[in-house]
């Protein structure tokens, strides 16, 4: 853990923002931020070799993506998934849906949620905070899983080009290898232990929700070159043990979703804390919630 | 009374057969001692979806086929949460195993309940005649075998299950005790034209629709024995609703490294059995090239379909030739039965892709504007 000039920054920006949130915009006291931070990990600025995330097309065919060596600046995740315990609190205050989650004691990552739930508890978290909490990209997710990221778990590659079955049946023999017995029962936090960056749990039995899109894209014969793209947001990329897509209103990863191997046990989310102005998070999520937008429109 | 089918059969069997002729039921009953001078085989029966090694075409008269069952009542996994079921099976499977004969034969089944059961049992052929199908003569106890006989006086695919009596009947139906019995003609398969149909490998799938008791939390409850289910069971099985609805007695029992294996120009026979719920067969990219949906081959067999119907106590039978490899999910085509329950098995064929009969022309790309 080092102290970068950005955190110097921002704690000399809080000691001005705080008397002045309490303060209120109109003069009026506001009920000042009521929840405790999450604790976070600090993920210095890095380059990964990231095999970017989607179906890729070349000459018409399944191709894999090039894995591109791309830079990330530093940012804070919370060290821990969202307990269902806070969760919880979120669904008491009429802000998300209840989880589909396990009945189980709340000392618990959160499971069975969807996209739209984690976005719901993101921004509810930070007007509750008064910080600025998102979903990390599939990228962020990467970097902060580290020797833990799993990737894609299958070569999308044809391997005959005259021949689209010769893939499908690859396919099919790898994912019954892959095949391990569901384990869904949620696992105390710490059960799979810390990654060499002190991130808990990451590659466990709960799948982590990203705020990549999946997209489809048709490359060129450098294998980096996109010649054309179509994204689709009903759909975002986890990460876990190995990649997975899924529709942003499924909760249970059962139903699918991975290109080869056992499907996700479980969904859930960690978030994380954006290297932002508090003062501006503060304004971010007051507005917001004068706007109304507590809840994630579909 | 004698039939023009009979009549022909008859005829055919005696062109093809020289020597011993079965008598057919229409004619003098056969005695003992004759049935005694027949030709004995002892078959060995193995577990599905694969079926015992057997003739298509019977290659002599008829003989006195002999199989063993032992009962088996055990606890099993029926899906890929882990959910325990109280199982009654033949022969440790489910469904029980294939028997195949032909027309004309004598099937001995000597079936043994183990006293290391807690239940009685007995088995109800629909291929065979009188006793409510050899029922009323097959109720053993725990500890007490019994061996039945009967003649194949039809050919075609024939449910077989337990019967006891009362609310034990569906009870041990929907729980694993039903199989299948194929009465091959002795001339072997034929089209609507008579002309010779044969298959390179038959494939057996019983379908099982369970009725898992749930707690108060919505969990599958796990019973020590099947005495303790019984009442829970027969709750959930009166509203008709299955929880599980599968294949081969589990959910995923024909998939990955279970998945049925073909090639591309091979002919395979498909049985599909389903002692006590109606279906509808589908094989997802493929066709029924020739289906006795009712299961019973004096009929011909209808062709091209798409989906068939196998009536809840029957066993249907479609021929088909793979023409493309690939991955094919064979599936009851309620598809939530299909994907929620259970229904599906797949196929793995390998061979060479044909563009004639498909081909991706254009890969999917963003929709142009011009
Ligand atoms: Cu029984």
């Amino acid at each position: 853990m080092h102290v970068n000039l950005f955190e110097v920054a921002m704690g000399a920006v809080a000691s001005l923002a705080v008397p002045f949130a309490a303060m209120g915009v109109a003069g009026k006291p506001v009920d000042t931020p009521r929840l405790p931070l999450a604790e976070t990990v600090e993920i210095a600025a890095t380059a990964i070799d990231y095999p970017l995330p989607g179906e890729f097309l070349l000459d018409a065919r399944p191709a894999t993506a090039a894995s591109m060596k791309i830079e990330t600046p530093a940012f804070r995740i919370m060290k821990r998934q969202v307990s269902l315990a806070d969760y919880e609190l979120c669904v008491a205050d009429g802000a998300c849906r209840p989880a589909d989650a396990r009945p189980n004691p709340l000392d618990v990552p959160v499971t069975g949620v969807n996209w739209l739930d984690a976005e719901a508890y993101a921004s509810w978290y930070s007007r509750g905070t008064g910080v600025t909490w998102r979903l990390p990209t599939a990228l962020e997710a990467a970097v902060a899983a580290g020797e833990r990221f799993g990737g894609e778990s299958f070569t999308a590659q044809a391997d005959d080009p005259a021949n689209p079955a010769v893939r499908w049946l690859r396919r099919y023999r790898e994912e019954a290898a892959a095949k391990r017995p569901p384990d869904p029962e949620p696992k105390p936090f710490g059960h799979y232990g810390p990654n060499s960056m002190g991130i808990e749990d990451f590659g466990g039995n709960v799948w982590e929700w990203t705020s990549t899109c999946y997209e489809r894209v048709t490359l060129a014969s450098d294998r980096k070159t996109v010649l054309s793209k179509t994204e689709n947001c009903g759909v975002h990329v986890l990460e876990g043990r190995h990649r997975a897509y899924m529709s942003n209103f499924v909760r249970d990863g059962r139903s699918g979703g991975c290109a080869v191997g056992t499907p996700p046990e479980n969904l859930g989310f960690r978030l994380v804390r954006d290297n932002d102005f508090p003062l501006i998070a503060w304004a971010d999520a007051r507005l917001r919630g004068l706007l109304g937008q507590h809840s994630t429109p579909f | 009374m004698f039939t023009r089918r009979q009549a022909l059969l008859g005829a055919a069997a005696a062109t093809m057969v020289a020597g011993a002729l079965p008598k057919l039921a229409s004619a003098a009953p056969v005695t003992e001692a004759e049935i005694a001078a027949l030709p004995r085989q002892k078959i060995t029966l193995v577990a599905p979806p694969f079926v015992h090694a057997h003739d298509q075409v019977a290659t002599s008269g008829p003989k006195v086929v002999e199989f063993t069952m032992p009962i088996e009542e055990k606890k099993v996994v029926i899906d890929d949460e882990g959910t325990e079921f109280q199982a009654m099976t033949f022969n440790g499977s489910m469904p029980g195993p294939m028997m195949v004969v032909h027309e004309g034969d004598y099937v001995e089944l000597t079936l043994i309940n183990p006293d290391t059961n807690s239940m009685p049992h007995n088995i109800d052929f629909h291929a065979a005649t009188g006793a409510l199908g050899g029922g009323a003569l097959t109720l053993i106890n725990p500890g007490e075998q019994v061996k039945l006989r009967f003649k194949a006086t039809r050919s075609g695919t024939f449910v077989y299950h337990c019967a006891p009596e009362g609310a034990m009947i569906p009870w041990h139906v929907v729980s694993g005790m039903s199989g299948t019995i194929m009465v091959l003609p002795r001339e072997g398969l034929k089209n609507e034209k008579g002309e010779a149909l044969r298959y390179d490998k038959v494939f057996y799938i019983g379908e099982n629709d369970f009725y898992v008791p749930r707690d108060e939390e919505g969990n599958y409850k796990t019973y020590e024995s099947h005495g303790e289910s019984y009442a829970d069971t027969v709750q959930v099985m009166r509203g008709l609703i299955p929880t599980h609805v599968v294949f081969n007695g589990a959910k995923g029992a024909l998939t990955g490294d279970n998945a049925m294996k073909s090639k591309v120009g091979e002919t395979v026979l498909i049985v599909h059995s389903q002692a006590n719920r109606d279906t509808r067969p589908h094989l997802i990219g493929g066709h029924g090239d020739y289906v006795w949906e009712e299961g019973k081959f004096a009929n011909p067999p209808a062709k091209d379909l798409e989906t068939w119907f196998i009536r809840g106590g029957s066993a249907g039978a479609a021929l088909y030739t793979f023409l493309q490899p690939g991955v094919y999910a064979y599936v009851n085509h309620n598809l939530i039965e299909a994907v929620e329950l259970g229904a599906t098995a797949h196929f793995v064929v390998e061979g060479e892709w044909n563009d004639d009969l498909m081909k991706q022309v254009v890969a999917p790309s963003p929709i142009t504007t011009n």
